[in-house]
């Protein structure tokens, strides 16, 4: 029983110590500024449409859901308050990190575990480089910047995509929409809503490279580590917003 | 017991591990100045694993080892760069860095040289300094692939990507040069031009060396041929009674152990069924 367990353990370990060392790398130089540049454009400007055609189809979808629900009570007016508390606290943070870990988690995975079968690693290490702060941080502080931006963007889409049908199918004014979309938002609320991102990121980011990192087998290793970063940082996505909306709840719940 | 400061590489009674196989299992051996070893053994025998024990890229489970007469089993990676730096490495997978230029890939150990040296900040690139890039043509020159400077490794043929990496490998200069299956997958002739090149940087620097190679006749030409200057080809070493010999060590592994450490005619002459397979299997 505990033979099974230790590979997990083993790995798990490995990964806090990658986690530790990329975190600690972001205060010590040398510093790859250029790498961090190059990051965030292939990871921001790279995932821009794809993300916000998601919250653009999100928010449209939620408008319309509740729209059906709303009439029933005589109380359309409200489809802004929910489609933006949904899209702010959950689904805006959920869905772009979804989208990101799909894209560039593999992205990073497959990269990292390309150069580790052709021993680009080992020779950088042997060159005097450290892998990690050549790599990894550079991808972590990219995502950890880039993801919080992207999710505002896909809200703001989302939120304009809910106006859409509440325009052309409830009749709401601008303002109707807008003032009570932005109203109801506390500011536990929009923290929530860049907490989530910011975490997700820091996972998709490490999780991509940790497989990455231990890649082994040639070009098949390399696809099966491509997918375990993929499976694997969308689980946790999903695991951790679930821990931090709880968390949350109590720590701001209502008397 | 410490080997004295002039050893180049020394391995004590080293131990690995990957799960419950051995990589290496209880190995020992040692290297002296203008020695050259070649290594043979099946294919996962522990070869490549050994040159990477040897830098410090992987940690030993037991045993020890010295590089340049300094203990490296516990030492610091930080502490390892420096270390590094005096030695050259051909990698089994080529190991070039597919993102960058064949020449910014020969550049890259001699800024990384001068950053670990002057602690530069930053990721300096040192484009445009002109010693870094007539050392980096003469030593493309040197390889006869001068005319690739601007090309990306995976616009060259296997032979030629070889070459960058042998050009890579000693740019430095590195007193201690390790060659991991130069000639594995190119035809015979591309694997004679490979060979000559390892000769004529061992023979013009004096380069210790260590090849691991699956073909005999790569060791064969190590121990017997030399670079001469002059014609600029490599040729029978002439000093009679096998000077070569005296300085080119073999060694065969076999499933993470050494098995056989001895001379060119030492080899041919053992009795041990493994390592003669690699006397018979040799020839191309
Ligand atoms: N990173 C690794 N993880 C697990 N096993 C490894 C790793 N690297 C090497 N091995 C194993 O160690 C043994 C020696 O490998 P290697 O030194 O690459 O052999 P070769 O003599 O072909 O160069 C093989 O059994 C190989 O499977
Ligand atoms: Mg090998």
């Amino acid at each position: 029983m505990l033979d099974i367990l230790k590979p997990a353990v083993e790995a798990f370990q490995d990964f806090v110590l990658l986690s530790v060392r990329a975190v600690r790398n972001i205060f010590r130089s040398p510093h790859y500024g250029d790498d961090i540049l190059i990051q965030m454009d292939v990871i921001g400007v790279g995932s821009l449409f794809i993300v916000s055609l998601i919250g653009l189809f999100t928010g449209i979808v939620m408008a319309l859901q509740m729209a059906r629900a709303l009439t029933i009570y005589g109380a359309q007016d409200q489809v802004g308050q929910i489609v933006s508390i949904t899209l702010v606290r959950e689904l805006g943070p959920v869905l772009t990190a979804v989208l990101v870990a799909g894209r560039n988690a593999s992205g990073i995975a497959s990269e990292l575990g390309s150069m580790k079968v052709t021993e680009q690693i080992d020779a950088m290490r042997a060159l005097g480089t450290d892998p990690i702060q050549k790599l990894v941080t550079p991808r972590l502080i990219a995502t950890a910047v880039v993801l919080p931006l992207l999710t505002i963007i896909s809200d703001f889409i989302g939120l304009a995509g809910g106006y859409f049908i509440a325009s052309t199918m409830l009749g709401l004014t601008f303002s109707e929409y807008w003032t009570s979309a932005w109203q109801v938002l506390e500011y536990n609320d929009l923290a929530q809503g860049l907490i989530k991102p910011f975490v997700f990121a820091v996972v998709i980011a490490l999780v991509g490279c940790f497989y990455g990192m231990r890649t082994s087998g040639g070009t098949q290793g390399v696809g099966r580590s491509t997918t375990s970063a993929v499976v694997s940082s969308s689980v946790w996505i999903f695991v951790l917003t679930a821990f931090i909306t709880y968390v949350w709840n109590r720590a701001f719940a209502k008397q | 017991m410490t080997p004295s400061d002039s050893t180049i590489l020394r391995f004590e009674d080293v131990s690995l591990h990957f799960g419950a196989t051995p990589a290496l299992d209880h190995v020992s051996f040692e290297m002296q100045p203008g020695q050259t070893f070649v290594i043979q053994g099946a294919a996962g025998s522990g070869k490549t694993i050994l040159l990477k024990v040897a830098v410090g890229l992987v940690r030993p489970d037991s045993g020890r080892v010295w590089l340049f007469g300094q203990e490296i089993t516990h030492l610091r990676e930080q502490d390892l760069f420096d270390l590094r730096t005096r030695v050259g490495i051909l990698f089994q997978e080529g190991g070039l860095f597919d993102s960058l230029t064949v020449a910014e890939n020969v550049a890259y150990p001699l800024i990384n040289r001068r950053i670990l040296h002057h602690a530069v900040k930053g990721s300096s690139n040192g484009n445009g300094d002109p010693a870094i890039e007539e050392r980096v043509r003469e030593t493309l020159r040197f390889v006869e692939l001068e005319e690739t400077l601007d090309k990306f490794p995976n616009e060259l043929s296997g032979g030629m990507r070889r070459r960058v990496g042998i050009a890579r490998a000693v740019v430095t200069e590195p007193a201690l040069v390790l060659y991991d299956s130069p000639t594995a997958g190119l035809d015979p002739i591309t694997a004679y031009t490979i060979i000559s090149l390892i000769l004529k940087e061992r023979d013009q620097r004096n380069t210790a060396t260590i090849m691991v190679t699956h073909r005999f006749q790569d060791g064969h030409l190590m121990a017997n041929f030399r670079y001469n200057p002059n014609s600029g080809q490599i040729e029978r070493a002439a000093g009679g009674s096998n000077s070569g010999q005296m300085s080119t060590k073999f060694l065969v592994m076999n499933a993470g152990r050494l098995v056989f450490e001895g001379t060119e005619s030492e080899m041919q002459a053992t009795q041990d069924p493994y390592v003669r397979k690699f006397l018979r299997l040799g020839g191309a």
